[in-house]
């Protein structure tokens, strides 16, 4: 559960200030699937830096779960994100020579997690976001950007968070991995009820989404539910 | 993070690139195996030097003539040059300081020696029989110069082991052979055990023959060149010394003591004299090879630095899936600190091959001690810690949004 109440970013370069989030208040509730959609430079990043604990805004408040996350220290916000929130981005970010298994069991390494249970809880978010069985010992830049993807998306799976963030997550993707993608976050936010944030620039990607935040220039132009959602039917990665 | 997983992350970044970890490895590993060698070559002098010093005999003072001239150096200082000692000295020191449990006065020159058409030049050292007990001489073979024999002045000698060798062979039988020295024909009575010395001359290429023989057939004077005195214990020694040199003040006439025509020299000043020398010798050398050392560690700070920017991205990652600046400094500070102890543990290795190649090609006695292991360890791990603090704060401190957007 995100509360937002009138979330300001200011940044300051030199004598210059530049205002990227104006005021953006909304609430999303656990088990949505959001897209917020907005050109470049809209802010959509900032807010999403900030929704994911990874930012503090300069004036609102941010409330997640009941916790208010706005004046958190960086060590802080470390232990929100490391507890509450997966990440998913546009250029994967695997660690390269490092094998599917070991990718994805690297966030459970900063939990204090048993090596054992490690392993079941990775395997378990493998499976989840549908990367074939036979992959999970290769290493991750032997793979397709499809499943290195899902790879990724396992990884923000494995600390079982209140909410997953996908940056432009089929923006290094031609449109059918895209596709199988998007669908994979479908299935995900359907079957096991988790809380999606898509946060992108293409009206299309957006539309996969139930309900679509229009952000621009700073500020929200619109909130609606999404009412032609494209329904991908995922036929898992071979 | 477990001690474990920092373990399995740090073997996991290494290895990625392991040319550029080895690489960067040799370093540390030329700097601590250099430092090893050097301190194994000093401290093994040190103790050959020491042990040279130990065999001439315990709670040892040597009479010299001539006056001392500093530390150290007057160990030889007018030797032969000045004649200054008597028989009656030696004897006087026998009856009049009771702290003295033997005294053996001496006279040491060089001569060229023959026996059956062999020859060679060699110390001869004509002494009393109480010379092996002072001066810690075993007898490997018949006996040693007798009372009777200084009475009646004969002309025995005893040789020692390398001076048998090469007059006579290889542990021939030297006994009952003459040997010719100085045109005076010796008789062989005995044969010195080794004394395997190294460092100040050999102590085994020696002729010994009875103190009046000597003065009358080869020295033709009856001057000592050094009288050996053996204090009755190690805390004697002090006491010794001063009633010597009061006892030979008064013989000769002299009251004031920087004057004194002689010098008294104490075993344990010689050895603490040595000793400083060789440990100056020691700090010098690892002196030297310490720089390697340090540029060593500058190898490792800049591998460091390019790690920490080539992974940018990755310290972005981690952040974002909740590490904190303490799990990344960690991470990174113990990848050095890896690096620099793998490097001294093969340094050590290095290093003491080096030692071993030293003694058995170049002959120099090498020493490696546990507390220069031990001390190359520390210093490795330290290096690690200092030339990976900067780099490790400089990943911590990233901001994970610009780390992850980083090119």
């Amino acid at each position: 559960m995100i509360e937002c109440q009138d979330i300001t970013k200011t940044y300051h370069t030199g004598n210059v200030e530049t205002h990227v989030l104006k005021g953006v208040s909304f609430t999303i509730k656990s088990g949505e699937f959001v897209a917020i959609m907005g050109p470049s430079g809209s802010g959509k990043s900032t807010l999403m830096h900030i929704l994911g604990a990874l930012d503090t805004p300069t004036s609102g408040t941010y409330v997640l779960d009941g916790q208010d996350v706005s004046k958190l220290t960086d060590d802080e916000l470390a232990d929100i994100r490391k507890n509450k929130i997966g990440f998913v981005f546009q250029s994967f970010n695997l660690l390269s020579r490092a094998s599917v298994l070991r990718n994805v069991m690297l966030p459970l390494v900063y939990t204090g997690i048993p090596k054992a249970q490690r392993q079941s809880d990775a395997e378990h978010a493998l499976r989840a976001a549908g990367l074939a069985e036979d992959r999970w010992q290769h290493l991750s830049n032997q793979l397709s950007g499809g499943q290195m993807q899902r790879v990724a998306i396992a990884r923000a799976l494995v600390n079982n968070p209140s909410i997953i963030f996908a940056d432009e997550p089929t923006g290094n993707l031609d449109s059918r991995t895209g596709e199988i993608v998007l669908g994979t976050f479908q299935d995900l936010n359907r079957q096991e009820k988790h809380t999606i944030i898509l946060i992108t620039h293409e009206p299309y990607v957006a539309e996969h989404a139930d309900r679509i935040i229009y952000i621009q220039d700073g500020l929200i132009t619109r909130d609606e539910k999404n009412i032609q959602k494209r329904l991908v039917e995922n036929h898992h990665d071979h | 993070m477990t001690i474990n997983d920092i373990f399995e992350e740090t073997y996991a970044s290494l290895t990625v690139n392991k040319v550029r970890s080895g690489l960067t490895m040799l370093g540390i590993v030329i700097g601590i195996g250099s430092v090893i060698a050097m301190i194994s070559i000093g401290q093994g002098a040190q103790a050959s030097i020491q042990s040279s010093i130990q065999s001439i005999g315990s709670n040892l003072l040597l009479v010299m003539p001539g006056a001392q001239r500093g530390p150290g150096v007057a160990v030889s200082a007018g030797r032969g040059s000045a004649q200054t000692l008597t028989q009656e000295d030696a004897d006087a020191i026998q009856t009049e300081v009771m702290l003295a449990k033997a005294v053996a006065p001496e006279i040491s020159r060089r001569y060229q020696v023959t026996a059956r058409g062999t020859n060679t030049n060699t110390q001869i050292t004509g002494t009393v029989p109480s010379y092996p007990d002072v001066r810690n001489i075993q007898i490997d073979e018949g006996a040693f110069i007798s009372d009777s024999d200084v009475r009646s002045l004969s002309k025995v000698a005893v040789l020692g082991p390398a001076t048998r060798d090469d007059l006579f062979g290889e542990s021939a039988e030297a006994i009952g052979q003459t040997v010719r020295i100085n045109k005076v024909d010796f008789r062989v009575i005995g044969i010195t055990k080794s004394k395997g010395g190294t460092g100040f001359g050999n102590q085994d290429d020696v002729i010994f023959v009875p103190l009046s023989t000597a003065q009358r057939f080869l020295a033709g004077d009856t001057y000592v060149t050094t009288i050996s005195i053996q204090a009755a214990d190690e805390s004697s020694m002090t006491d010794v010394q001063n009633q010597v040199t009061a006892l030979l003040m008064d013989r000769h006439h002299i009251s004031d003591p920087t004057l004194a025509d002689f010098s008294v020299l104490n075993q344990a000043d010689i050895v603490a004299t040595a000793s400083s020398i060789t440990g100056t010798f020691t700090i010098l050398l690892g002196a030297i090879a310490g720089i390697s050392l340090v540029v060593g560690g500058i190898g490792i700070m800049n591998m460091m630095l390019t790690t920490v920017t080539e992974r940018t991205r990755e310290i972005g990652l981690r952040k974002a899936i909740g590490a904190k600046k303490k799990d990344i400094n960690t991470q990174f500070l113990s990848e050095s600190v890896m690096l620099t102890f793998l490097g001294g543990f093969f340094g050590v290795v290095l290093g003491w091959l080096i030692a071993l190649v030293i003694t058995n090609f170049a002959g120099i006695a090498t020493s490696v001690s546990l507390t220069s292991v031990a001390l190359a360890f520390g210093v490795s791990a330290g290096i690690g810690i200092v030339f990976g603090y900067y780099p490790a704060r400089r990943a911590a401190g990233l901001n994970p949004i610009e780390a992850l957007r980083y090119e």
